[in-house]
């Protein structure tokens, strides 16, 4: 199927003229687009910070810990290891997370939900304040989840414009400093998605980053085309990437979106659910070809998420990008929600005696992924052996 | 054929390579040799095209020349087609396959560019004749609410269906969406207006599949407009800039950005490039080569000797200066250009002509 984009009238048209450029006397059908992009760079008062936090938590050797699962979300991961889904024990579970020790060696940011982000630790002290005092900067999701869109086959749009540069206000004031909204495209089995979910995904993406930048938090944009069922091929999931990131990265350009403030999570190239799974070095061809292709250089970071893959598959796969692409524009990293966690809460139980062994092996997944990062991974992995994550699409907004 | 093409890109934006633009049509190069003081015959254009092509411009850093279709046919005084003697020294062929700027509908000022319907069986002639790669000039104003979006939107369409239709026919596509020197617009307003038009014409090529490793682009520096009151750009300025719009814009798959010279003298236009190699690599890096497609920065000493002069001993200093020009550009994409540039006419200022694109001779 043909996603025909064909672009919405004038999304992006605004009557605005930069400064000293006369009027035109007659306005004509064809509107003018005539606002200073780079001018915003010079407005926004968070420009400079936006640019050097970029650039921190992209560095060489860092990636994000993914830990903004909702409540509703938390709750299910509690359970399956016999934990009830109350506030204290999402507190201890977190808590556990951000104090595991040198993890700021290997992690330079955590991305946490509303909840976490105003949350103290059993000491009473701000989780924010952990985070910072290990060089971990705090994120928070921001988007308030998927919606399905009408008249589709289960696709969704992501929801949280309204309000959105309030929040991020009041975020930045608790100490958060980037954020995160993730959408997702399907690809099933001969199908892509459709014109209707890229553009509205699309658009949602380049208006949440255009307030998160005005309210000076970095935002991690995130267009995830999610692994489907199906034996569709790598070279498909690429096509299908291609088309939406390349969108994305239109619009991000025509809503003035500073880039080279702008973190990227998108997924890498992989074959659908029921083919063979690719090695590392394919994955990492054509995960590299289709960033080449799409993302320009001023964006300093792009962070993998690691739906699809297992634990050790989300090591090897981006210590293969780094060998598939030496000299990358951008920095090459992760931003790993259940490759980090999930051995991490299994060791855990929910059992004080488990603290520190499961904080030893969060660090040292960490770190393999730091090395990976910088193409130094020599394993052996310290959660081998685990099955794909996969994640079923949950709608109906955010749990609270 | 991907692979050939993708392999012809890479050799076109070989470090310190560049490009010559002399595919002026018969209209643009008449009124300049006019001008020199020549007649516009056949005659004159091939042995003015001449000196070029038999000058040492591969060596000196030469790794492509686009050519305007009667030059592709044309021969030198021995007898030998343009086209080998180009070869014989490592320079492809190109080949301008626009039929030039025409009025948008309700757009007044605005142009698009002709030459869609016949493209297709042109460039697989064009390809026969000996051409590895082609040329498409689409044209904006800017200032005074130009570029408007329907101009971005058509322009873009037509290069993207250009790029593919040439990719096609195994040619590779330079993609050269200029926006014009002409007017008093600053250099934030420039870039802004480039950020838009590159954003889109790029958006209008992955749309229509067109293999980004095969494709060169060829934009304009970005500096104030040549009417602009206020001080001139430096070139550390024209260099920021530069990068940030194309760092912004363009996608790292592209293997080489061949600036424009559009107006700027020889001079100039040398050390603007270099500067921006120079910042580039002082700032981390780019992943396109930024070199050149210069036409006007690489030809108006040339004229200038050959118009004083078309002897025998006149033709090697015009071949010298040809070369000269080259070599100087060709350091710039190192950023190692330095000391005297070899132009004699950059006193005289801009380069800027006003009966650029316009074909009545199609």
């Amino acid at each position: 199927m043909q996603a025909s984009l064909s672009s919405r009238p004038n999304i992006a048209c605004r009557s605005q003229f930069a400064a000293g450029a006369a009027a035109t006397s007659k306005r004509s059908r064809c509107s003018s687009v005539v606002v200073a992009g780079l001018a915003t760079e010079k407005d926004n008062p968070f420009a400079e910070e936006l640019k050097a936090n970029a650039k921190h938590i992209s560095r060489r050797g860092r990636g994000i810990l993914a830990s903004d699962e909702s409540n509703a979300t938390t709750g299910k991961r509690l359970e399956t290891i016999g934990v009830d889904n109350t506030e204290d024990n999402r507190r201890d579970w977190r808590q556990l997370l951000y104090t595991a020790p040198d993890l700021g060696n290997y992690i330079s940011g955590a991305i946490m939900f509303e909840e976490t982000l105003y949350q103290k630790s059993r000491e009473g002290v701000q989780f924010v304040d952990l985070l910072k005092e290990q060089g971990i900067l705090p994120g928070i999701k921001v988007d308030t989840g998927l919606q399905v869109l009408p008249g589709t086959d289960g696709e969704t749009t992501t929801q949280g414009l309204d309000n959105l540069g309030a929040r991020c206000e009041a975020y930045y004031k608790q100490g958060a400093r980037f954020a995160k909204w993730r959408a997702v495209l399907k690809i099933s089995e001969g199908e892509g998605p459709s014109s209707q979910a890229i553009l509205e995904n699309a658009h949602g993406l380049a208006r949440y980053a255009q307030i998160a930048q005005q309210n000076g938090l970095v935002p991690i944009v995130e267009p995830e085309v999610t692994l489907g069922p199906g034996a569709y091929s790598i070279e498909e999931t690429a096509y299908w990437s291609e088309r939406v990131y390349s969108h994305v990265m239109r619009l991000l350009n025509e809503y003035d979106v500073l880039l080279e403030g702008i973190l990227l999570k998108p997924n890498m190239c992989l074959p659908g659910l029921d083919a063979p799974s690719a090695s590392p070095a394919e994955v990492a061809k054509y995960t590299v070809r289709t960033m080449m292709r799409t993302i320009p250089p001023s964006v300093p970071g792009i962070h993998f998420l690691s739906g699809g893959m297992s634990e050790e598959e989300s090591t090897l796969n981006l210590q293969a990008l780094q060998d598939a692409c030496p000299n990358s524009p951008w920095s090459l990293t992760f931003s790993y929600g259940r490759a980090l966690q999930s051995a991490t809460l299994k060791t855990w139980q929910g059992k004080e005696e488990n603290w520190g062994k499961a904080q030893a092996i969060l660090t040292a997944l960490a770190k393999a992924n730091s090395e990976a990062q910088l193409g130094q991974y020599k394993g052996p992995h310290p959660a081998p052996g685990g099955g794909r994550i996969l994640q079923a699409l949950r709608f109906g907004g955010a749990g609270k | 054929m991907s692979l050939e093409l993708i392999e012809t890109a890479k050799y076109l934006s070989a470090p310190g390579k560049g490009l010559l633009a002399s595919d002026e049509s018969t209209g643009t190069i008449g009124k300049r040799l006019e001008k020199a003081g020549f007649e516009n015959t056949e005659e004159a254009r091939r042995s003015y095209r001449e000196l070029f092509y038999t000058a040492p411009i591969g060596e000196a850093g030469i790794s492509g020349a686009i050519l305007f279709k009667e030059t592709l046919g044309q021969q030198a005084a021995d007898g030998t087609l343009f086209v080998e003697c180009l070869q014989r020294q490592g320079v492809l062929a190109g080949i301008k396959v626009d039929e030039g700027l025409v009025p948008l509908d309700g757009c007044p000022g605005e142009t698009s560019t002709r030459g869609l319907a016949t493209l297709e069986a042109a460039c697989r002639g064009y390809v026969a004749q000996g051409a590895k790669f082609a040329k498409w000039r689409a044209a904006l104003k800017v200032g005074g609410g130009c570029p408007t979006e329907q101009c971005i939107e058509t322009n873009a369409q037509q290069l993207a269906e250009y790029a593919a239709v040439c990719q096609a026919c195994g040619l590779v596509p330079i993609v050269e969406p200029e926006l014009l020197i002409d007017g008093n617009h600053d250099q934030a307003a420039f870039a802004d207006a480039s950020t838009r038009v590159i954003t889109r014409c790029i958006a209008h090529l992955q749309r229509k599949g067109v293999v980004l490793e095969a494709t060169l682009i060829k934009p304009q520096m970005i500096i104030p407009g040549a009417d602009y009151t206020g001080p001139k750009a430096d070139p550390s300025e024209v260099a920021q800039h530069t990068l940030a719009v194309m760092r912004q814009c363009v996608p790292a798959a592209i293997p080489g950005i061949m600036f424009l010279s559009g107006g700027q003298t020889e001079e100039e236009a040398t050390i603007n490039l270099n500067r921006i190699n120079q910042e580039a690599q002082q700032s981390g890096g780019c992943p396109w080569s930024l070199s050149f497609s210069f036409g006007r920065s690489l030809q108006a000493s040339v004229l200038k000797l050959w118009s004083e002069d078309q002897g025998e001993a006149s033709k090697a200093r015009c071949r010298e200066m040809a070369a000269a020009l080259a070599h100087a550009n060709s350091r710039a994409v190192l950023g190692k250009f330095e000391g005297l540039h070899p132009s004699i006419t950059s006193q005289q200022g801009s380069l800027r002509e006003t009966f650029r694109g316009w074909r009545t001779d199609v």
